[in-house]
């Protein structure tokens, strides 16, 4: 219950600090500068949501449903750009083309004397859609597996065509995959941070940490922050309501068989090209520019001892946020699968509220709180740490209920019956079922933590640099070389991780 | 070999009261069926047994200690009572051995683990993983694991209700032979007619919360104690008659019933109990076939009687009756007469 509650409080003292002070608050609100923000966010959550559909959506079917040639390692070269974070991406491009970036450098002997700048929207569009364009592809994906192919093969029976089974059976029951995903990149791109701010691009996120940042006005900077949520809201429930549609479309069990695979023929060259294409694009530009950069400094000097530091201090965040989290779900996900009843329902609705707060939003509100209320709190690792588990609670909470959903409360009662007692039976029968799942769930808060960028600016201690700082902060002073070493790094950290994840499945 | 004894439990789930005023007596080292259909609150009263759900009301008795009643709520680990659930509820993180090993607590004697692995039959599959084994198997182990450590009563929620067909019907003469080994109380939920009648020695026919009927199986299938219990067992066929001085009548004939019974009355007949023949003898009413099915082994002759009921006989399936047959039609062997009125509650009994 104190874990929950806690979770809900940097909501509960944003929302108090835009009432304490409501006329400056709806000021700002109502600014010009406001609405333009508005409009700029919501253009580019569009322009990334639409091509990010253009994108997953052909991805999903080529890999699923037809003879391409390499499949399976199409299917894990197009989900993999999930793992890069928005900012290594945003980084890439940025110090890639540029002023004295990778391309700037190759073409300087050729006499071009300055490229054309990718930042602004382009860049964050570019950065952003490459990079997001995977929450898609996975439940679409999902989605197109589970069809159920006696569906399409009525409807050829019934003399339709392969593109018209395709119209009318196969993309209206994508529609809530579709949805569910588009929701997802939308609240990505709204709540990001790091690519808009390297790609300069006003967004909400970075006009929050400019107000705070430059002038400290702490009510502006909430009363945009409100503003913010107040739109994720709006997506959350979206997302709400077409996942209760979801089940709609869903297929019989047992129904699963092998699927139709269509031929692509000659079809599949310009296909591979376009897969060639998003893999080149969203992974192997990144992964190269990285490596040019840290070839480069290597050549140089790196600064190994900072190297190391940000390193360990990455790993005890994201480690203790990760212990942190996965101690706290226990006890919820038990409470509120075994304990169902009002009390336990308002502790789960609590728990997830870190989901529909971007990570800048919640450091604000604990920056607040930390300078408000609980004085010595303010610029600790124990508020960064705390930070961490509000955001990632429900990450750790989603798996760890799903696993307690399949333990059978007959088995727990069968051990009592054999005379052990609920709380002998909770260690020796519940906690060893569930255990595989709070792991997972840790190691996906880990995963999430270490990547995480506003909350570890504003939040952490003085003089606390970690992996995603030190890259942040070389790439807004235009130094590549410093960024490249931290960024590969993180990258091969997140992969331990992820392996442990996806081994699992 | 311990007793049990509810009375009058009650337990209620929001406005829906899954058991109301459950009575039921059972002698130790009795194996007995809580018979009934679904929905009749069997398992709940299951689970009021083992202490998993505590009763709004009634009192649970196992060998003269009284584990629930008015002030008193014994936990289920206190209960010594064994409990094998319906999907066998296994620990998926231990091997079969360990499961068993589990029941009987820290430290538990591995000759004593193997012993009960052995009386179910099961001795060489100590170290296998649960998931491994076919339903059958699972089924004992659960049993195994329930018998362990020697509980007064064991209790079997539909224990055979997820096996097929045919390792059902051999699965159920096992567990019954094993229970009987290991000389414990038995009480199995089950909404199969069949299976209750063939394996307990006492069965509990139960409907809406209540036990409406406890008696051996002959008893409760041949002289039901009411026209809902006739039913629930099997055919039945109700021919109106009358009552007079220790004896009634009907249109199949007339047959002594306790003194005290006076006024009409329904005759409950099942038909296997009805006899049909050429001629018979001189109590037997006359009737028209007018329909027959023919199972192989045996058929049912429907009958037209001269007052107009149409009443069923089961007969082997040889020789053939054929619609248009006049015959004869007369009661050999076990009726029921109840008082014939329209409220089934408090039905009395031959």
């Amino acid at each position: 219950m104190l874990v929950a509650v806690a979770a809900a409080l940097p909501l509960a003292y944003l929302v108090l600090i835009v009432a304490g002070s409501a006329d400056t608050a709806l000021e700002t609100i109502w600014r010009e500068r406001t609405a333009v923000l508005v409009a700029r966010s919501i253009a580019l959550t569009v322009a990334v949501t639409a091509t990010a559909i253009a994108i997953a959506v052909p991805l999903a079917w080529f890999t699923v449903r037809t003879d391409l040639p390499g499949r399976r390692l199409w299917t894990v070269l197009a989900a993999l750009p999930l793992v890069i974070p928005s900012y290594i991406g945003a980084y890439a491009f940025l110090s890639a083309t540029g002023p004295q970036g990778l391309l700037q450098d190759l073409v300087q002997p050729l006499g071009i004397g300055s490229l054309p700048s990718i930042t602004g929207f382009f860049g964050a569009w570019l950065t952003l859609t490459l990079f997001t364009y995977p929450l898609l592809l996975l439940p679409v994906r999902a989605s197109l597996r589970r069809l159920d192919p006696e569906l399409e093969e009525a409807a050829l029976a019934m003399g339709r065509s392969q593109a018209g089974v395709f119209r009318t059976i196969v993309v209206p029951q994508l529609v809530p995959a579709i949805g569910a995903g588009s929701l997802l990149v939308a609240l990505y791109v709204l709540s990001d941070f790091g690519a808009v701010s390297i790609m300069r691009f006003d967004s909400f996120t970075t006009s929050i940490y400019t107000l705070y940042k430059a002038s400290f006005d702490r009510i502006g900077a909430a009363s945009l922050a409100a503003l913010l949520v107040a739109l994720m809201l709006v997506l959350l429930w979206l997302e709400a309501r077409t996942r209760r549609r979801e089940a709609l479309y869903r297929s019989a069990p047992g129904s699963a068989r092998t699927m139709r695979q269509v031929n692509l023929g000659r079809w599949r060259w310009p296909a591979l090209g376009f897969c060639g294409a998003v893999a080149t694009l969203a992974l192997l530009i990144p992964v190269a520019v990285l490596v040019y950069w840290s070839l480069q400094s290597f050549a140089g000097s790196v600064d190994w001892p900072a190297v190391a530091a940000a390193t360990g201090n990455s790993l005890l965040a994201s480690g203790l946020a990760a212990t942190a989290a996965a101690l706290c779900a226990v006890p919820i996900a038990v409470l509120t699968v075994r304990f169902r009843g009002p009390f336990a329902m308002a502790v789960e609705r609590l728990s997830y509220t870190g989901h529909a707060l971007p990570g800048i939003v919640v450091a604000l509100a604990l920056v607040f709180f930390g300078t408000r209320v609980v004085i010595g709190l303010y610029q600790s690792l124990a508020m960064l740490v705390f930070a961490f588990v509000v955001l990632f609670l429900p990450l750790a909470l989603g798996i760890a209920r799903a696993s307690m959903l399949q333990v059978s409360p007959r088995v727990e009662e069968a051990a009592r019956s054999m005379g052990r007692s609920q709380w002998s039976v909770l260690r020796t029968v519940t906690a060893p079922l569930i255990a595989p799942g709070v792991l997972a769930g840790a190691a996906l808060v880990f995963l999430t933590a270490i990547k995480e960028l506003p909350a570890t600016l504003i939040l952490a201690p003085i003089g606390f640099e970690t992996l995603a700082t030190e890259i942040w902060g070389a790439t807004s002073v235009g130094f590549f070389e410093r960024g490249a070493v931290p960024a590969l790094v993180l990258l091969a950290v997140s992969a331990v991780p992820l392996y442990l994840l996806t081994a699992r499945e | 070999m311990s007793s049990l004894s509810c009375t009058g439990l009650a337990k209620a789930f929001g406005v829906v009261r899954a058991v109301d005023d459950f009575t039921l007596e059972l002698e130790g080292g009795t194996i007995a069926a809580l018979l009934g259909p679904s929905g009749c609150g069997k398992t709940t009263a299951l689970r009021l047994i083992a202490g998993l759900e505590r009763p709004d009301a009634g009192t649970v008795t196992v060998g003269g200690r009284e584990l629930a009643g008015p002030g008193t709520f014994v936990a289920p680990e206190r209960r010594r009572i064994g409990v094998v659930f319906q999907d066998y509820a296994l620990f998926p993180h231990h091997d079969v051995a360990g499961n068993v090993a589990y029941a009987l607590g820290r430290g538990a004697d591995p000759a004593r683990v193997r012993e009960v692995l052995e009386l179910v039959g099961l001795g060489e599959h100590g170290a296998r993983p649960v998931h491994e084994l076919s339903g059958g198997q699972q089924q004992r182990v659960a049993l195994a694991r329930a018998l362990a450590p020697t509980p007064e009563l064991i209790l079997l929620d539909e224990p055979f209700s997820n096996l097929d067909a045919g390792l059902r019907e051999r699965l159920r003469e096992e567990v019954r032979e094993i229970i009987r080994r290991a000389g414990v109380t038995a009480l199995f939920v089950t909404h199969d007619q069949a299976e209750a009648l063939s394996i307990a020695e006492t069965v509990a026919v139960m409907r809406d919360g209540r036990v409406e009927q406890l008696g051996t199986p002959e008893e409760v299938y041949s002289r039901p104690a009411s026209r809902w219990v006739a039913g629930f067992l099997g055919e039945i066929e109700v021919v109106p008659g009358e009552a007079a001085d220790g004896r009634v009548g009907c249109e199949l004939g007339s047959f002594a019933v306790e003194p005290g019974l006076e006024g009409p009355v329904d005759v409950l007949v099942r038909p296997e109990s009805v006899a049909i023949a050429i001629s018979g003898p001189e109590r037997a009413a006359s009737a028209e076939v007018i329909g027959r099915k023919f199972y192989g082994h045996d058929q049912l002759v429907e009958l037209r009687l001269a007052s107009g009921q149409v009443v069923r006989s089961r007969r082997l399936g040889f020789p053939a009756w054929h619609p248009g047959d006049r015959v004869r039609a007369w009661v050999d062997g076990p009726t029921d007469v109840l008082p014939r009125a329209p409220a089934e509650a408090g039905a009395g009994r031959q």
